[in-house]
């Protein structure tokens, strides 16, 4: 068989999910925001939720998100996306709701409502990109910035006696009897896609039943607030990154 | 069902919630109103109606989750007294941004900072010029019964739908805490229309619905804020209530909102008893203020006087009304006091009269 | 014998950063001397050894790879 033959539709394996719209995300080259979208608009195609679903964008470098979702969406304040998840999640009881948020805007400004939200045992779904620093205002310190790692806010690197430790927001909510299941995945190489899929689609399955908060940390990368290449930032990221933030399930359902 | 009852203000505005056909209460207790939210969790509204109650971590959780409710379109609800609205301040300009539908409750107590618990009118600068950052208006009623504390909550959600605007009920302490007889209004039904600018999960064949107060582009936000001009213009012209005494014959006149104009009515039958001809109007409506009223008004007395709970708030809308063209001056007790009609006579036998 | 695939690449979506090339078991992959319309060095096929595997369109942070595989056919 020719390759050209190869090239038709009955033999597509892989295309772009028509839960992504074909807006150019603005991300940065290399960005694994770009992934974890993706990631999350097929579990949304293949559970068969597209109408169904409401999401909540953050305010960071993601703040765009509801462009690229092809899903109906909020934007919510700073920090405020788990609050604004509850109040559509308990007046549309029978809809998938998701935030899509980042470190500053998770793990900082809006520690309060990620802490009350997972307590109280709100039935959504909170993605949370951890990359260790503030893409969108250009590289400062985030709540999880390694021990020593440099950022333009923390130029000689962290100094955790003047600048704190960073926060491990997935394991504090596994504490939570409000939380379901808790999890802490990559996406940069083909099997950490795979399998940072798989949880995402499981966690949106679990909505259905009312068990309580999911919770699915994606640790990721920034090229740019870095000041690496992207594949240079992919092995920063595992190298110093998954030591500190382990990969894999923190908690899960009770069988 | 019309219904009469002895309430208090602030548990009757919480009845009033549920009758409206609120399907969500979120906030965060603070005095003098958490009795609205406590009577909401004793009478557990999702039995009658359906509707959701939630005690929020924080003021600022609370409007944030009337942000999310309200912008699927249905009917959310919030109160707080002056500290927690200042809190609720972001959420309050990133829903009129969004242009999304809400009703927030302020029962104002003294300020500045933690203040006092006692009732205040100093949040009027806050509820009429903005508060939070951004050219938005609030639609702001003024209650100065415990009847108009009820009959406003049905009146809020029905302006605040009209619009795609939040309402703000700019109540105080006084009116939060006292009881007096109350016509409750008969149950009205929950928000169960899909509006088109609803996110209610995306249907085929339109678009998905994106609920943002950002736009990156200069010219697009300006065409947002040109939309949201021109919405307050037809606010403007569509919905200025107050309320006027003896105004017929009057020489001098009595400015005053809330409870205050309660003070204020009395202090005006006194003033008549000794023969001094004065009237009083009442704004209902503190933003779409009642310039061209005033100013129709003035041009038939002496003075003004504004009569507040602050220290001279309302008096620069009194003012910008009579354009200098009339004196118009303040009296005002504040930090949680309470004016006497006498001392409001005085004042004004001194400031206006004697002037 | 390994299956044969191919894929098809949106060189205009492309941004370069090259996390497929890695994620390629075969060195399918290679940047192109040329730039996009956005100024960017696109992702182009350097030989025939594609298996369909996905793995370069599943890293994509842009979506900007289509995979198709041949249907597996019994007897071989």
């Amino acid at each position: 068989m020719s390759e050209n033959n190869i090239i038709c539709h009955d033999n597509l394996v892989y295309d772009k999910t028509r839960v992504m719209t074909d807006k150019v995300l603005h991300y940065c080259p290399g960005c694994g925001h770009g992934t974890a979208h993706r990631i999350l608009a097929e579990a949304i195609d293949e559970l068969g939720i597209q109408g169904e679903t409401i999401g909540v964008a953050p305010v960071g470098c993601s703040v765009l998100a509801y462009y690229y979702f092809d899903v109906d969406m909020q934007e919510a304040a700073h920090g405020r996306a788990p609050a604004v998840a509850t109040g559509i999640r308990r007046v549309m009881p029978e809809k998938y709701v998701f935030t899509y948020q980042g470190d500053g805007d998770l793990a900082a400004i809006g520690t309060a409502e990620t802490i009350h939200a997972c307590n109280r045992g709100e039935n959504i779904l909170i993605v949370f990109i951890n990359n260790g620093i503030y893409g969108m205002t250009g590289g400062q310190m985030a709540p999880t910035t390694l021990p020593g790692m440099k950022s333009s806010t923390s130029p000689r690197g962290r100094d955790t006696s003047t600048m704190g430790n960073p926060l491990k927001m997935t394991e504090l909510v596994a504490q939570l009897p409000g939380t379901y299941f808790v999890t802490r995945q990559a996406v940069h190489a083909p099997a950490n896609v795979r399998k940072a899929k798989r949880a995402i689609k499981k966690a949106l399955d679990y909505q259905k039943l009312n068990k309580g908060t999911c919770f699915v940390e994606i640790v990721s990368n920034c090229p740019s607030g870095w000041k690496m290449t992207p594949t240079q930032s992919n092995k920063w990221m595992e190298e110093n990154m998954f030591p500190f933030y382990p990969l894999g399930d923190i908690k899960v359902p009770e069988k | 069902m019309k219904e009469l009852r002895l309430m208090k203000g602030n548990e009757a505005l919480a009845e009033a919630a549920i009758r409206a056909g609120a399907d969500a209460y979120f906030g965060y207790p603070i005095t003098p109103q958490s009795e609205v939210i406590e009577y909401l969790m004793r009478e557990d509204p999702a039995r009658r109606t359906g509707m959701q109650v939630l005690q929020a971590e924080s003021e600022i959780a609370a409007i944030n989750m009337v942000y999310g409710a309200a912008a699927c379109g249905k009917k959310a609800i919030t109160s707080s007294s002056s500290p927690g609205i200042s809190l609720k301040m972001e959420g309050i300009s990133y829903i009129a941004g969004a242009e999304l539908p809400c009703v927030v409750v302020n029962v104002v107590r003294g300020g500045p900072g933690l203040g006092t618990i006692q009732p205040s009118q100093s949040d009027y600068f806050q509820a009429v010029k903005g508060g939070g950052h951004g050219d938005y208006k609030l639609i702001v009623l003024a209650p100065a019964t415990v009847q108009e504390s009820v009959d406003f909550v049905k009146l809020a959600f029905e302006l605040a739908f009209k619009y795609r605007n939040p309402v703000m009920i700019l109540s105080d302490g006084i009116i939060g805490q006292m009881m007096e007889k109350v016509e409750l209004f008969e149950q009205q039904p929950r928000s169960t229309h899909e509006y088109e600018w609803a996110t209610v999960g995306k249907k085929e064949g339109r678009d998905s619905v994106i609920v943002t107060s950002l736009q990156l582009q200069s010219e697009e936000q300006e065409k947002v804020n040109l939309r949201l001009q021109a919405k307050y213009r037809e606010v403007e012209k569509n919905e200025v209530r107050f309320e006027t005494y003896e105004c017929e014959d009057a020489e001098y006149l009595f400015a005053a909102f809330g409870s205050c104009a309660r003070i204020t009515r009395k202090a005006m039958e006194m003033a008549r008893a000794r023969g001094i001809r004065v009237g009083l109007i009442r704004p209902q409506t503190l933003y779409p203020f009642p310039y061209d009223d005033i100013r129709r008004l003035s041009e038939k007395v002496k003075g003004i006087l504004t009569v507040e709970m602050n220290a001279g708030q309302m008096i620069e809308d009194v003012r910008l009304a009579v354009c200098g063209e009339t004196p118009v001056e303040h009296f005002g007790r504040f930090g949680g006091m309470i004016p006497s009609p006498d001392e409001i006579l005085e004042a004004l036998e001194q400031k206006i009269i004697g002037g | 014998m390994a299956r044969k695939g191919d894929i098809v690449i949106n060189i205009e979506r492309c941004k370069g950063c090259e996390v497929c090339l890695s994620a390629c078991p075969h060195e399918v992959l290679a940047l192109s001397k040329e730039v996009n319309s956005k100024g960017y060095h696109y992702v182009v096929k350097v030989n025939s050894e594609c298996t369909g595997c996905a793995n370069c369109a599943i890293v994509c942070p842009d979506a900007v790879i289509t995979v198709y595989r041949e249907k597996a056919t019994s007897g071989q």
